[in-house]
């Protein structure tokens, strides 16, 4: 009977979208969204080579191995949560903490402004126009956050943008936890 | 008391979505009248219990009622009655109640305009359209009841975020879930049409004014949205390309296409099996939309508090609808038999273009939207998809919808001459190319894009204008003048829609090109040129709002020494919820506005200042609100409005066919 045939064209849609749910369900599963498992921890953090952003020094491999905890922030202009995050790091900042920013795929003149309007919260600030970075670093997507102890290892990772909650539940305990090591 | 009445009514709501969707279903099947006569009433019956839960939920903000762990969240005593009651749907518990009061009321709306439609569809739409206020009245009971009490209610409320305190987004929502969830008749329709196995002229005409309703509603919310982000995130854009902005698009673009196939049903009875398919795919990505936005699967700014049981469910609900919808389609879309043919050259092609662009447009911005998972599953590490993905790929489908639009809303059915065409449409080319020859001669030393801009958008609207003198045939002018007047509305409703689009596209192309910005550190009294203006930052004060406090800047625009605007840009401080905003302060204009907004006082002394000529801005939303409009002005028409209650015309068509 021709009634009964399916027509492979129409099986498609079907096909199609479980495999989306099956992205999506694995989406899902990632136990803790933003912290993801990141092969670099524990590990050393990857070299910087970066260029100079505005007048402070662009960050470089020593700053990465440098005494104390610090933090890894990729950001950009065009990033609308790096907006979100960016008066918790100005807090961050307050405390004394420093903070290596890394300009990921932006044009100097924006980078500048967005500094200029919103204020600078880095000790140091590099353009990776290209990306390249980004790249060593594993970086998921804009804005990143790595957190680095005092003999360079990357102790935590964040995807996303860090808010006060994030502060507080997930961030919190490696900045203390590294500041009574040192 | 009575708000355990607002849980108990949400209760009852559930347990009548249940008798909708299994009596009318299951009657349907065996054909007895009275199991499917039920769906009706339950269908006003869920409205009326539905009604009456929000209600509550309303009254509990309006009187801030703080036992209410949700008052307690999103409500603050000293916040103006308005947000009070916007506060209702600013969160996520409130928000999936107006979703499920919406969906209840398309139920009911259908149950009400529906009562002409064949027995045994009605009964299965309304029971298709029940199972889906089963899926999520059981979601937002089970995992997001908003009727939660606090054992210890507090003095006061934590505030609703101070972003959201806004006209412009009080009632962004609202309007987004009508569009939204307005896509659920459709689907029902098409889920509906699929188990009678039968799509016809007359299905076409049924769906066409619930495909509009919902559309215009959603590009009323997509605009009210993008227009807010414009003048009160202070950034200056208009559209952000993100995840929960793609959410609304997708469905935006999907029920565009679905909107002209359904004509080509109607009209000619070809296309079914297409159409079905956007039926369902208009719907299923508003599930999915609605799963982005609350699964907190991709990162946003918009992204409501995340929880991963909620996505799960929620991922389960599209799942189940989206894929039993697909599934039902393969093994039923063999048997929809087209009954037409035509021609390469015919409106019947030029529309198949549109839905083609269209489609394939809506999943692009899909893609892109998840690519971040897609690329971490597949590579191990991602890239970022930002604004420079989305507007290289999404442009070229709109530049293409934008050419071959006038002409193919002049081609007549079946078979055309594309000679014929070309006679009617080149006025309208020829005022676009000397336009965007007279732009590309003002703007010479910039790029192309204001030109081509100009092109397309003054070709769109000068296209609808040939569009609607073409429907007056021949004659002298006076007799086409009347015969003008006397076009249906929806004819109308066509062109004003057409040309709504032509004057989004010539404030998009124009913003983009000819805008200027000037960021830099202003002393009091100092003066800087903003283009052809000077501003000057004359005086900062403190000030005090009712629940915030900010300082403002008193900026006086001038251009060749007389006073064009003073604009006072602020920035505040809401205490309550501990977070900063600032207020852009904008001067709107015809052909421009003009966009202050103050930063941080700098420690050197003066204030950071970000200023920006935005041109055409307005045109942006003043094209959507008009194609917005052209959706209404369609609908009022006598002929769609017939088709809505399906009284014994669409009787006489179905029996035709």
């Amino acid at each position: 009977m021709a009634r009964r045939q399916i027509p492979w064209l129409t099986l498609m849609p079907p096909i199609i979208f479980a495999g989306f749910v099956g992205i999506f369900f694995s989406g899902m599963l990632k136990d803790d969204q933003g912290s993801l498992p990141s092969a670099f921890i524990g590990r050393q953090a990857p070299a910087l080579e970066l260029v100079a952003l505005g007048n402070k020094p662009a960050p470089s491999s020593e700053d990465l191995s440098a005494q104390t905890i610090k933090i890894v922030n990729f950001w950009a202009s065009w990033c609308a949560p790096c907006r979100v995050e960016h008066p918790i790091l100005m807090d961050l900042a307050a405390e004394g903490i420093p903070i290596i920013g890394i300009n990921y795929k932006d044009t100097p003149e924006n980078a500048l402004e967005f500094l200029a309007e919103l204020g600078d919260p880095y000790t140091a600030i590099g353009a990776d126009e290209a990306g390249r970075n980004g790249f060593s670093w594993g970086v998921y997507g804009i804005p990143e956050t790595f957190i680095v102890n005092g003999s360079g290892e990357i102790i935590y990772r964040f995807a996303g943008p860090v808010t006060q909650a994030v502060l507080d539940t997930k961030m919190r305990k490696y900045l203390d936890d590294a500041a009574t090591v040192d | 008391m009575l708000v355990e009445f607002g849980h108990f009514t949400l209760l009852l709501a559930l347990i009548v979505s249940l008798v909708q969707t299994t009596v009318p279903l299951y009657g349907a099947y065996k054909g007895y009248g009275p199991w499917m006569a039920i769906a009706r009433p339950a269908a006003v019956l869920q409205l009326i219990l539905l009604s009456v839960s929000f209600s509550i939920l309303m009254y509990a903000f309006v009187v801030s009622d703080f036992s209410v762990a949700l008052v307690v969240k999103n409500s603050h005593t000293l916040k103006p009655m308005l947000y009070k009651i916007t506060g209702v749907w600013g969160n996520h518990e409130g928000s999936m109640l107006l979703w499920c009061l919406i969906l209840a009321l398309f139920g009911a709306l259908v149950a009400l305009f529906g009562r002409h439609l064949p027995t045994t569809f009605i009964a299965r739409v309304l029971g298709v359209q029940g199972s889906i206020g089963v899926a999520f009245l059981s979601f937002l009971i089970f995992t997001s009841n908003p009727f939660l009490r606090l054992q210890f209610p507090p003095f006061d409320g934590t505030g609703l975020n101070p972003m959201l305190q806004d006209p412009g987004l009080a009632f962004h929502p609202p309007f987004l879930y009508f569009g939204y969830v307005g896509l659920s008749t459709t689907f029902s329709f098409a889920v509906a049409a699929l188990l009678e196995g039968r799509v016809n002229a007359a299905w076409g005409r049924w769906v066409r004014p619930w495909t509009l309703l919902a559309w215009l509603n959603l590009t009323v919310g997509i605009a009210l949205g993008s227009w807010w982000a414009y003048y009160e995130l202070g950034w200056g854009g208009f559209w952000f390309w993100d995840p929960v902005e793609n959410a609304s698009f997708m469905p935006w673009l999907i029920s565009a296409a679905l909107l002209h196939s359904a004509i080509v049903v109607e009209k000619r009875e070809v296309l079914k099996v297409w159409t079905i398919l956007l039926a369902i795919l208009a719907f299923g990505f508003s599930l999915i939309g609605t799963f982005i936005v609350r699964s907190g699967v991709l990162t946003s700014v918009h992204a409501f508090a995340n929880d991963p049981e909620r996505g799960v469910y929620l991922l389960g609900i599209a799942g189940f609808f989206i894929g039993g919808a697909l599934i039902l389609f393969s093994i039923r879309a063999g048997t929809l038999k087209a009954n037409g043919a035509f021609a390469f050259v015919s409106r019947e092609s030029a529309l198949i273009l549109n839905n083609v662009l269209l489609a394939v447009s809506a999943f692009v911005v899909f893609i892109g939207t998840i690519w971040p998972l897609i690329a971490e599953m597949a590579f191990g590490r991602t890239l970022s998809v930002g604004p420079p993905f989305f507007d290289a790929s999404f442009t070229p489908f709109m530049i293409g919808l934008a050419v071959i639009l006038p002409i193919g809303s002049i081609l007549p059915w079946k078979r055309a001459k594309l000679g014929r065409t070309a006679i009617l449409a080149w006025p309208a080319f020829l005022l676009a190319a000397l336009l965007a020859m007279f732009v590309w001669s003002i703007g010479s030393d910039r790029s192309l894009l204001a030109p081509i801009g100009t092109a397309l958008g003054s070709w769109l609207i000068f296209g609808s204008l040939a569009d609607l003198i073409s429907r007056t045939g021949r004659g002298s002018a006076a007799a086409r003048l009347r015969r003008l007047t006397r076009l249906p509305r929806a004819d109308f409703g066509k062109a004003v829609s057409h040309a709504g689009f032509g004057v989004t596209t010539l404030g998009v192309a124009l913003l983009l090109a000819w805008q200027v910005e000037v960021i830099r550190v202003a002393n009091i009294g100092e003066t800087f040129k903003l283009g052809d203006y000077d501003v000057t930052m004359e005086s900062v004060q403190r000030i005090d709002g009712p629940n915030y406090v900010g300082e403002g800047a008193n900026m006086r625009v001038e251009r060749d020494g007389e006073l064009v605007a003073n604009l006072f840009p602020e920035k505040r401080f809401y205490p309550v919820a501990g977070t900063p905003t600032t207020e852009a302060a904008i001067r709107n204009g015809v052909f421009a506005d003009i966009y202050v907004v103050l930063g941080d006082k700098q420690d050197a002394g003066g204030w950071a200042v970000r200023a920006h000529i935005k041109p055409f801005a307005n045109w942006i939303w003043v094209g959507a609100i008009l194609m917005a409009f052209g959706g209404v002005l369609s609908l009022s028409d006598r002929r769609v409005r017939i088709t809505a209650g399906a009284r014994k015309s669409t009787q006489a068509v179905a029996a035709q066919t």
